[in-house]
């Protein structure tokens, strides 16, 4: 057993932080932020020369081809950084489910555009309605055209393609749901930017008129894929997430180490220092589940289901946490658009609801739990 | 990253669980499997017989507090090796419970700091469980503020008189050996004026009285020491370096890596996926499942992250202040989960013992959680302990740091 990164990770995890304190610093997030570029292109471009959008993507369709724990590291700088681009979307969503289930045409059409920061792509799949479910998907797909009204879409009003999740038998069974790819740039489709939590990953809403569409993956198989495609994405997020907990935390601790107040470092007093000890309790569990899904992940195991829900729910709390007492710590400045604090709990928040919510996948683990006891 | 076992842990493996399915006191796995935090009940046989017979066997046969020396009475076995027999020994490492304070800190105390021809006397049959050890640490007036304690110890020719009390000192009543922390030197500050010793417990002028617990247990006790003699070999560590020395066992005490602490999750999921609440099995319902998920991520985090300190003390990286996580986390969460376990039973949650459901299993996990709580260092202090040592805060203010051990005010409201 060795329950750890290699020592080529955590390299790599030196590389992705140098790089991205470089080139995506605080002041560099606020332009996207401010509403003033609606994602860091000059950044998602340096991600790309250094081979991070690529790193999980095999080398025959243009990527590293190193795999999913590299992803993971470099996942969990991107969530440090705050990075502002569509990163989410187009690496864990998009190019995951054409790994998982694109033809190889559509493999060589995309995969490398995305390793190259030439396509930005995401997923299609909510509503309106809060959770994935084959029933709140009322998007229609006959003849090889869709109809209906996504959103919200991460990141949709920037990517050049979509997954799309819809309907194509008429009950509520999985087995209703199909996958389609569809260029936005293409006729058919109309999408408009939502103001969001976190600006500095848009969000939008996409209407479909008889939009042209391929399927991707069999027919009917679109849920069991889009299943697949939501765990791996649950841990890949979980390490952003990660990332951020620990950034969060890293800022409260410096900050209760200089503000002085009562004629002492406000870090001396017992109630900031148990906050923080408290914020370092729960960014280290979500670290742990984290890692256990990697390792499910970059192993493709049975346990996966399970450790991808344990990893989202862990992640998803400390990073909420972390990033709401962070403000706290910093008392009346970290309530300032000034201070940084505001764009972790943006992000937490919006993270927090992106796959789903928490409610939903406390449902996920419970059942994944008793089906594997059950076995 | 890999969990899968290496051909030689694959090896270990194997030996180590065909020698315990061949030697486990199997008459007593389903008691022990039943047996929960607070409540260990073996039908036919008394807990510290059965747990000191299982401790012998595995010491004949080289199983004993694998990871210590063999000259010692161990086996010299890698961190991982402690780890994968834990895993196959399953509920009988509970009978382990029994010599936690010998193993896990007395132990690794002498191993440190007594002579050599002590370790090679007292080790081995610590480590077999023939003998017995405590940790007289607390008093009444020092529990969190150890060096705050009053026991004394006075040179006398060779030996050392001890005069004082000690309390809360666990299985002090069936123990034969103790490790004692004394104050030598009352006019110097505090952490200066302590010295270490071993002893026997059954030294004339020590008298162990059972206290009653809250959770109607008696696992601890007070014990006093009048005039009791300890000859000067017995010394752990420098004499005004008994602080020191303490730290090394406290620190031992709070990263028993390896040993899964105790959640109650297990079992509270058990519980949930059988019972029937008014509208349908509890498991299906909206409440419980949040609440159980929420639970089993802090259960499957600590796992992982004692999984991640194996990881690191195997590639010989020393074992930090953050292992303080694990108590701190499993501790509230044991009562919470037992707040919950009876909050489903409803009214007839009320009752304990071998009346209530599941023979009072979550009863009993509810009125001893407040000790785990306590014990080893409460809540607070591992909150300290994290934020001073691992993320770098300021120490709390402490107004007794220079002042002579005497002249420190004894009362907060006179
Ligand atoms: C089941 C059990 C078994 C035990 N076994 C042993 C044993 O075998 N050997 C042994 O030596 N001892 C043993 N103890 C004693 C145990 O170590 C002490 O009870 C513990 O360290 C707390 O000390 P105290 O009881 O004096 O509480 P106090 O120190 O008086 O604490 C009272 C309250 O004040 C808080 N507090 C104290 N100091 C601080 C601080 N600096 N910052 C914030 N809050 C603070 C505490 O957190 C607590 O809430 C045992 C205790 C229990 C419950």
């Amino acid at each position: 057993m060795n329950f750890d990164f290699s020592d080529d990770q955590k390299q790599l995890r030196d590389q992705a932080r140098k790089f991205l304190t470089e080139k995506c610093s605080p002041k560099a997030v606020r332009v996207v932020l401010d509403g003033k570029a609606p994602y860091d292109k000059e950044l998602w471009k340096g991600l790309a020369e250094m081979g991070f959008l690529g790193v999980a993507i095999p080398e025959e369709f243009g990527g590293a081809g190193a795999g999913h724990l590299e992803l993971c590291v470099i996942a969990e700088e991107m969530g440090r950084a705050n990075a502002p681009v569509p990163f989410s979307s187009t690496v864990y969503l998009a190019a995951e489910a054409l790994l998982i289930a694109g033809s190889d045409a559509q493999k060589k059409k995309w995969l490398p555009a995305i390793a190259s920061g030439e396509a930005i792509g995401t997923l299609a799949l909510f509503e309106g309605n809060g959770n994935p479910s084959p029933k709140a998907i009322k998007l229609t797909a006959a003849n090889g055209v869709l109809n209906g009204v996504k959103k919200p879409v991460a990141d949709g009003a920037i990517a050049d393609f979509a997954v799309v999740a819809a309907r194509t038998g008429s009950g509520g069974r999985d087995s209703d749901i199909s996958l389609f790819l569809v260029d936005l740039k293409a006729g058919g489709v109309e999408v408009k930017s939502l103001t969001n939590l976190d600006p500095t990953r848009g969000q939008a809403e996409i209407t479909f008129r008889d939009c042209k569409a391929e399927p991707l993956g069999a027919a009917g198989e679109g849920w069991s894929i889009l299943t697949q495609v939501l765990d791996r994405a649950a841990v890949l997020c979980a390490f952003e997430q990660v990332g951020g907990s620990d950034r969060a935390l890293e800022m409260g601790r410096d900050y209760a180490l200089d503000r002085i107040a009562f004629g002492r470092q406000i870090g001396s007093f017992q109630a900031v220092k148990h906050m923080l000890a408290d914020m370092y309790v729960s960014a280290t569990l979500a670290r742990s589940n984290s890692y256990y899904g990697a390792w499910a992940l970059s192993t493709n195991a049975a346990e996966l289901p399970e450790a991808a829900a344990a990893a989202r729910i862990s992640a998803t709390q400390a990073f909420q946490h972390c990033a709401k007492n962070n403000i706290q710590v910093h008392g009346g400045m970290g309530f300032t658009w000034e201070f940084d604090c505001h764009m972790y709990y943006r992000r937490a928040n919006a993270m927090a609801l992106g796959l789903g919510s928490l409610t939903y996948w406390e449902d996920q683990l419970i059942d994944r739990m008793r089906k594997k006891n059950a076995a | 990253m890999n969990f899968d076992d290496t051909p030689q842990e694959a090896e270990f493996r194997a030996i180590a669980r065909a020698w315990i399915g061949a030697n486990a006191p199997k008459q007593y796995e389903e008691d022990l499997r039943k047996s929960s935090l607070g409540r260990t009940v073996l039908r036919n046989g008394n807990i510290l017989e059965v747990a000191k017979a299982w401790q012998k066997k595995k010491a004949d046969a080289g199983w004993a507090c694998l990871h210590w020396p063999k000259e010692y009475g161990g086996r010299g076995s890698s961190p991982i090796e402690r780890v994968i027999w834990q895993q196959e020994e399953g509920p009988f490492g509970q009978l382990s419970r029994m010599f936690i304070i010998g193993h896990g800190m007395c132990g690794p105390t002498m191993m440190a700091f007594a002579r050599e021809e002590h370790k090679r006397t007292y080790l081995p049959p610590l480590a077999s469980g023939e003998k017995v050890w405590c940790q007289l640490f607390s008093e009444p007036a020092g529990g969190s503020d150890v060096a705050g304690l009053r026991t004394r110890a006075e040179k006398d020719g060779d030996d050392w008189v001890i005069n004082g009390q000690k309390i809360w000192t666990s299985g002090a009543h069936y123990s034969d050996y103790g490790i004692l922390l004394t104050r030598t030197d009352p006019t110097v500050p505090k952490h200066k004026g302590l010295t270490m010793f071993f002893l026997d417990m059954k030294s004339t002028g020590v008298e162990v009285r059972p206290i009653k617990q809250a959770s109607g247990a008696s696992d601890f006790n007070e014990v006093y020491f009048t005039n009791v003699r300890i000859p000067d070999h017995q010394r752990l560590g420098e004499v005004g370096d008994g602080w020191n020395v303490s730290l090394t066992t406290l620190m031992n005490e709070r990263s028993a890596i390896g040993a899964a602490v105790s959640t109650g999750f297990p079992e509270l999921f058990e519980y949930c996926s059988s019972l029937m609440l008014d509208d349908g099995p509890a498991i299906e319902d909206r409440a419980v499942r949040s609440k159980l998920a929420n639970w089993a991520v802090k259960a499957s985090g600590l796992k992982y992250t004692s999984m991640r300190a194996i990881s690191a003390l195997s590639k010989g990286e020393r074992p930090g202040p953050e292992n303080s996580i694990g108590k701190l986390v499993a501790g509230s969460m044991i009562q919470d989960v037992a707040t919950y376990a009876l909050d489903l039973q409803g009214a007839r949650g009320v009752i304990s013992g071998e009346d209530a459901e599941l023979a009072g299993r979550f009863q009993a996990m509810l009125l001893r959680a407040p000790g785990t709580r306590v014990e080893g260092g409460t809540d607070e202090i591992m909150r300290n302990i994290i934020a001073e040592r691992v993320l770098g805060l300021p120490g709390d203010i402490r107004v007794d740091k220079d002042v002579p051990f005497n002249k420190i005010p004894t009362k907060g409201r006179s």
